[in-house]
């Protein structure tokens, strides 16, 4: 893809205004639904994983055990693992840089890094979109939580469907793989005909089962593959 | 949700977050387990947002959470911009709710 470090920067702030977004409504959402506003404020900040504080948050609100709940969102988050070897070599340099930089490996920052291409580009685009992310996710979050604390319901602005629908907007390309695509419905099927019968977080976990449709890889993955940029 | 919790969720996931960048002169992650770690990731997306879409608590959402959702994925993948979409889904559900429909 052949655009300018400008255009790069420019869907970095697309990306940061959509999550601001997210960012805000999950804290309306978390704190209208009951929790102290120091909850998802902290989460945040140490957690920063959208899907994992939604999947966590979600659990408790529901009812579920707290257990459950970090289950459901570490699970969630193992993705990171191989998201933090594709991009390993940007984060390289002394150690608090490695550590800081660890912090911010997130779906976007680690999407938009490997796309680019030379040592320089790919270090300043993943530092540009890790920090501005984190900053914006989290002043987001704030915001959001004090709107939450003085807004009876959340529901009458449809707030509840933004988390959804960003999931939704990211699965939706790697859905184009026909053992993925398999994998997830029967997943998605189990989840929330279990729902019902399960206590909260645990439907979300038995999806996995779904996992037996997903057959092999589509193509011969290379060991020195990085993660696939559609699951972001 | 307790700290202990938060703490606990935060440990694990600076965890996987650190590895690559401690470990990558001394660990190989093969290409089949990347594989099956990316397809587990969009199994429990699409899991979350199927529950997160349909359901509240142990029972049914109501009808305007998951129409919302829908149409912030139809406009996804006409590649309408993403703040768009996210703003397309809570007005529909919103709107939705405001003529009537739970």
């Amino acid at each position: 893809m052949a655009n300018t470090y400008h255009d790069t920067l420019r869907n970095i702030a697309l990306v940061c205004l959509a999550d601001a977004i997210v960012g805000a409504s999950f804290g309306a959402i978390t704190v209208s639904g009951g929790l102290r506003p120091w909850v998802p404020i902290t989460m945040s900040v140490l957690v920063f994983a959208g899907g994992a504080q939604f999947a966590a948050a979600g659990v408790v609100l529901a009812g579920g055990s707290p257990a459950a709940a970090v289950v459901a969102g570490l699970v969630l988050n193992a993705r990171l693992l191989p998201y933090g070897f594709a991009v390993a070599d940007v984060v390289e340099g002394k150690w608090w840089t490695r550590l800081l930089g660890a912090h911010v490996i997130v779906d976007e920052s680690v999407a938009f890094t490997l796309r680019e291409h030379g040592r320089q580009r790919r270090r300043a685009t993943f530092w540009a979109c890790g920090l501005a992310l984190f900053l914006c996710w989290n002043a987001a979050v704030v915001l959001g939580a004090l709107a939450g604390a003085v807004m009876r319901n959340t529901g009458a602005f449809g707030l509840d469907a933004v988390f959804p629908a960003v999931l939704l907007a990211l699965v939706l390309p790697s859905l184009a793989d026909r053992g993925t695509r398999n994998a997830a419905l029967l997943g998605a099927v189990i989840a929330v005909a279990a729902t019902p019968f399960l206590p909260a977080g645990l439907p979300v976990l038995l999806a996995l089962a779904g996992l037996v449709l997903a057959g092999r890889p589509a193509r011969t993955v290379a060991d020195t593959r990085p993660v696939p940029e559609e699951v972001r | 949700m307790a700290l202990l919790a938060i703490a606990a969720l935060a440990a694990g996931t600076y965890a996987f977050r650190l590895a690559g960048p401690v470990f990558r002169h001394r660990l190989h992650i093969s290409g089949r387990v990347q594989w099956l770690l990316s397809v587990a990731a969009a199994v429990l997306l699409t899991a979350l947002v199927a529950t997160a879409a349909l359901t509240q608590g142990h029972g049914f959402a109501g009808w305007a959470r998951p129409i919302g959702v829908l149409v912030g994925g139809a406009l996804a993948m006409r590649r309408v911009p993403f703040p768009l979409v996210i703003v397309a889904a809570a007005a529909t559900t919103a709107a939705l709710r405001l003529s009537g429909l739970p």
